[in-house]
């Protein structure tokens, strides 16, 4: 029996933040003592640092099956490890796509001997092609609980709102263990953009998507989650409008929860000038009038969570025109620090907006997002709030590395991250 | 000067610079044997991922007409089709070893992101809706030759604005001083011309009798798959360039075109044969303007001086 202690640093999670040391029993996986000078078999130093339970990611694209080239489960969950995250939502858009029990079952036996939890998404619609509702029942049985066609949104009303009538009726729980993410984005005013639509875009010469693109779905999946009283998830919300549009839903108690990404509250629609593939990304990066409204919807819990739209493309899918390149760029090992960097809130703030809040979102608050108190499981993720360190895309432990934050200057530090009781980030560095 | 990718990048002072060296190598066509050396041993790689016919002869005139070595490249707009990266094609073509690349594409920016991908330097010959920078020189050098100078003159831009020879054109119109107006359908109107103060005025007919230049651009019914005016008919009721508008133009206001033109729709046929348009004087100095590029790119400036010597100019 192995006990690891995380010694002298400052425990946060969603109820306290006081100074303790943690230890874990490696064999049953949990906290068995939380408290001042505690001893171990292990040592894990955690002087300046907090002790937060570990982040969820409700948004990661790891590109497995069929996307191997531009990452795998094995190295994005290594990505994800090492930025502090103990478990993440993979998105359904690979190859095949995954609406069904066998694609699932691979990612859950690809995501076993991962760094970090891997949980699969299912897609909404066979082959998230939106005219046919996938098996939600049976992806259900499996375990999925985040269902989404990510990439796209489900343009046709009738069939989102099947769908959402469906679902509620296969849940165990009613309404709340089962949650549909929305990629808000109506197809066809977006068609063609390949940036924000902005005097940006028209300066450049690049076709624009319209925000109102995207607070169109956002209006209408807070109509249909009205209607059929279930819970819908708006995912990396990224205009004034949207954030709007979610504020006011959720004051009238409909159903609604929200994401925004880092990219979205960090950087604006300037960056394209560069003509740079690596700042595209849909929905686009907006103008700064969106960026100051997502840190506000933060700051004031009209957004629920940060998730990362990790998306990884490779070297040379990225070496390409910027209206020809793919869209995407990753982020799982840069969130905690532009959190800690970009937006104004103390850390309490960011454990809701990175742990509590995504993994109740995504149903899984037994094991994720917990107190970190006796008997919780070991899903920890320590960081240090003040040093500071310069964004190296190479240096990735993704498989790609098309970062829009190279060169940036950010405070704050994953430093170690224990999932399950196992550490497997120390000093910064992967430990699987 | 290192590349010539947009106007936006360029000074007035560039651009008056770039004129003056324009009507040397005007008056250099002119001569017997029209031909200097100044670039003699250069290599200039022609990438004309997007099909053009009359900029690839003027681009490819030009470099001959200074002695610079060419490379003749055709491909299609889009590597994925080949393949191959962009980037990989040019890192290819740049380890033979070359001094310059002429760079047309289909999709904007790509000039400017092969400049991270090569030492040699780079001219952009259209790139996407974005820019055509020497179309601009050789426009404004045209303009220059008939008024004297483009400073205080008004200058009318009609047609669909949001193309690549729009975005240049009014900027260097702007910035060697012309008062300039645009006009065309609303649809293709980009939303930052009226905050760059360039005047928008809803019909043609209120500009045409107090303009120095008419300059129309050409227009399509579709841009990208999107359905942006409802007929060419329609279009050349409310803003085409007919007989009738081209008879209330002032005697000496000079009609332009970046061609190819559609006639009958922009400009009615007998418009295109007024003895005030000068389109084909723009096709003419497109070779010096072209030439005038590459010599401020890859040439010498203690060159110019002979090279004025030898057409007669007073330095």
């Amino acid at each position: 029996m192995t006990h690891i202690v995380v010694k002298g640093g400052t425990v946060v999670d969603g109820r306290i933040k006081a100074e303790a040391d943690v230890v874990i029993d490696s064999e049953t996986r949990r906290i068995v003592e939380v408290g001042p000078d505690l001893s171990g078999d292990q040592i894990i130093d955690a002087v300046g640092c907090y002790v937060c339970p570990g982040f969820v990611d409700l948004h990661s694209h790891l590109r497995q099956p069929g996307g191997e080239a531009a990452e795998t489960i094995e190295t994005g969950a290594r990505s994800a490890a090492l930025g502090g995250y103990t478990a993440v939502v993979a998105m359904p858009n690979t190859n095949p796509c995954m609406d069904s029990a066998a694609v699932i079952n691979e990612v859950y036996a690809l995501g076993k001997d991962a760094a970090c939890e891997v949980i699969p998404s299912g897609a909404i619609t066979v082959g998230r092609g939106g005219e046919e509702l996938a098996p939600v029942g049976e992806l259900y049985d499996l375990g999925v609980r985040v269902f989404t066609d990510d990439g796209t949104g489900v343009q046709d009303p009738a069939l989102m709102r099947t769908a959402l009538e469906y679902a509620k009726g296969i849940s165990d729980a009613g309404d709340q263990d089962i949650v549909f993410a929305q990629h808000c984005e109506v197809s066809a005013l977006s068609a063609g953009g390949v940036m924000n639509e902005s005097e940006v875009s028209s300066k450049l010469g690049l076709a624009g998507q319209p925000s109102e693109a995207e607070e169109l779905m956002v209006a209408r999946d807070i109509a249909l989650s009205r209607l059929t009283q279930m819970p819908v998830h708006m995912q990396h919300v990224s205009t004034k409008r949207s954030v709007e549009l979610i504020r006011e839903a959720k004051e009238a108690g409909i159903n609604v929860t929200a994401e925004a990404t880092p990219h979205h509250f960090t950087l604006t629609d300037e960056k394209c000038e560069s003509f740079d593939p690596v700042f595209k990304v849909h929905p686009p990066l907006r103008g700064s009038a969106d960026v100051a409204a997502v840190k506000v919807g933060l700051a004031d819990g009209t957004i629920d969570c940060i998730a990362t739209d990790h998306a990884p493309h490779t070297a040379d899918s990225k070496a390409m025109p910027f209206d020809q390149a793919p869209p995407g760029m990753i982020g799982l090992e840069t969130a905690f620090a532009l959190a800690n960097t970009e937006l104004d809130l103390d850390i309490e703030q960011i454990v809701q907006l990175m742990s509590v809040r995504p993994a109740e979102i995504a149903g899984i608050t037994d094991r994720h997002g917990c107190s970190i108190e006796v008997d919780s499981v070991a899903n920890l993720s320590v960081v240090d709030p003040k040093v500071e360190w310069t964004v190296d895309a190479a240096a990735s432990a993704s498989k790609s590395s098309n970062s829009p934050f190279h060169g940036m200057k950010l405070r704050g530090k994953v430093k170690h991250t224990i999932c399950n009781g196992e550490v497997v980030v120390k000093d910064c560095e992967a430990q699987r | 000067m290192k590349h010539y990718l947009s106007i936006d990048d360029l000074t007035r002072e560039d651009l008056l610079e770039l004129l003056s060296l324009t009507d040397t190598f005007a008056q250099v066509l002119k001569r017997d044997v029209p031909i200097v050396s100044a670039l003699r041993g250069k290599r200039i790689v022609m990438g004309f991922f997007e099909n053009s016919t009359r900029t690839k002869l003027s681009f490819d005139l030009a470099a001959k007409s200074l002695s610079a070595g060419t490379m003749p490249f055709q491909a299609s707009s889009s590597s994925t089709q080949k393949g191959e990266s962009l980037k990989d094609t040019i890192e290819s073509i740049d380890a033979m070893g070359v001094d310059m690349f002429v760079v047309r594409h289909a999709s904007a920016g790509v000039p400017k992101l092969i400049t991270n991908w090569t030492e040699a330097s780079v001219i952009s010959a259209g790139d996407g809706a974005h820019q055509h920078p020497t179309q601009a020189l050789l426009d404004c050098y045209t303009i220059t030759i008939r008024l004297g100078s483009l400073q205080g003159k008004r200058i009318a831009v009609c047609g669909d604005l949001d193309q690549r020879v729009t975005r240049s054109n009014l900027a260097a119109f702007t910035k060697l001083g012309a008062e300039v107006v645009v006009c065309g359908p609303n649809s293709m109107i980009p939303p930052y011309i009226e905050s760059s103060g360039i005047k928008v005025v809803p019909s043609i007919d209120e500009i045409l009798g107090d303009v120095d230049v008419i300059y129309m651009v050409r227009i399509q019914k579709e841009r990208k798959g999107k359905v942006l005016l409802p007929s060419l008919r329609e279009y050349r009721h409310r803003y085409g360039l007919t007989i009738e508008r081209s008879k209330l133009l002032k005697d000496d206001c000079l009609i332009m075109h970046p061609g190819p033109i559609n006639r009958g729709v922009e400009l009615d046929q007998e418009v295109t044969d007024d003895p005030r348009s000068v389109v084909l004087d723009q096709i003419t100095a497109g070779v010096p303007a072209r030439m005038a590029v590459m010599f401020k790119l890859l040439g010498s400036e203690s060159q110019i001086e002979s090279i004025k010597q030898n057409n007669g100019e007073k330095s």
